[in-house]
């Protein structure tokens, strides 16, 4: 009897590490996570239009209609990236998230306070090989760094009501993502 | 044999409590840090690289993008005030106010997170299109027959998931407001 509670103990301690261990791992084996379900649609390092969800069909679980929606894949690999997008009417809004689909920094249009959204991307590394002068000479670029080689970046430009949806997406059509030359 | 039985049977209870655990918190969606008001809650942390390991399974797993920090924030219902849970086939007031915030949107979606079909291809609201009282004040009704003023159609689902978003605010951020922050109402009747 004391050997079988001893049995039981065991197994429901390593049941607690099989629990952990799912939960932890389970991000790195998801096949329909958001960077997945992207990928086929999206070219890497350059934007582009996510379809507006439907009842029938959506990219993604829980979008919000009334915002139209653009992603640039990236991959920063070989350079820096180079990204813009004009502001649009009611408000457009800028999200990083890393591979895992971690948001790791976003900026809206008040807080980028121009016309444009103007940034550049780059690994940590890329940011400290970067020459110092010419960190001084752009001293008002904004530049992020990405934790991760590639990621998304995600562009929402808000359509106040239906019939401002398009103008949204097309403020959207204009918004780049380049590799910098090197 | 005895060794060989017992090993067996504690693989096999680890395997049973491990994944029945794992599943039962991805399915009833336990994650940590969240901000509830009324029937409203948020998980604040899940726009930040903070996100809980629980929040990333389940982000994982739907496939969804979780808002960002800087952007926003998400608060879902899936009750109304008196946790009964949201029916498509009654009609459901939301009254109230809404935190600060430069835009805000809400949304209808079934538990899987799709838009319902309905009629009149209405799936929420944002802050710039309802009709408010003089006040300031609103009322949305969300329901599956027609109403005048500001109707959200149900397409008369069994159950539903509204999701207000606030773009652009203070909420979640520093604060960690909880019951200060106003949200709106949500309360439920003519049920079948």
């Amino acid at each position: 009897m004391i050997r079988f509670l001893l049995w039981l103990l065991g197994g429901v301690l390593l049941g607690g590490v099989v629990h952990l261990a799912t939960v932890l791992l389970l991000p790195r084996m998801a096949t329909q996570d958001a960077y997945s379900r992207l990928a086929p649609l999206t070219p890497v390092n350059k934007v582009v239009p996510v379809p507006h969800p439907s009842p029938d069909k959506a990219t993604m679980p829980f979008m919000d209609p009334a915002f139209a929606m653009a992603v640039c894949r990236y991959d920063l690999t070989q350079a820096p990236l180079k990204f813009t997008v004009p502001i649009s009417q009611a408000y457009t809004s800028v999200s990083f998230y890393t591979r895992a689909d971690i948001a790791y920094y976003a900026i809206n249009d008040r807080a980028a306070g121009r016309r444009v959204i103007e940034l550049d991307l780059m690994t940590p590394d890329q940011h400290n090989d970067l020459p110092d002068n010419e960190e001084i000479t752009a001293a008002d670029r904004l530049i992020v760094e990405s934790p991760t080689n590639t990621g998304l970046i995600v562009i929402k430009a808000l359509a106040a009501e239906p019939g401002l949806l398009t103008s949204a997406q097309n403020t959207l059509n204009s918004a780049k993502c380049q590799p910098m030359p090197q | 044999m005895r060794l060989l039985l017992g090993t067996l049977f504690a693989f096999a209870i680890a395997a049973l409590i491990g994944l029945g655990a794992t599943w039962l918190t991805l399915k009833e969606g336990i994650a940590y840090g969240g901000i509830t008001v009324g029937a409203w809650t948020a998980w604040p942390k899940n726009g930040t690289p903070g996100i809980d390991p629980y929040a990333r399974a389940m982000v994982a797993r739907s496939g969804e993008l979780p808002i960002g920090s800087g952007d926003g924030i998400t608060f879902f219902a899936r009750t109304d005030d008196t946790t009964r849970p949201l029916d498509g086939r009654c009609d459901v007031t939301l009254s109230g106010t809404t935190p600060p915030a430069r835009f805000w949107t809400l949304t209808l979606y079934d538990p899987e997170g799709k838009l319902v079909a309905n009629s009149v291809q209405r799936h929420g609201f944002t802050s710039q299109e309802l009709i408010r009282s003089a006040s300031g004040t609103f009322g949305i009704t969300i329901g599956p027959r027609a109403r005048p003023g500001n109707w959200l159609p149900t397409g008369g689902v069994e159950r539903y998931v509204l999701a207000l978003r606030l773009y652009d605010t203070p909420v979640g951020l520093a604060t960690r407001s909880g019951p200060d922050t106003a949200m709106p109402s949500i309360s439920q009747k003519g049920c079948p």
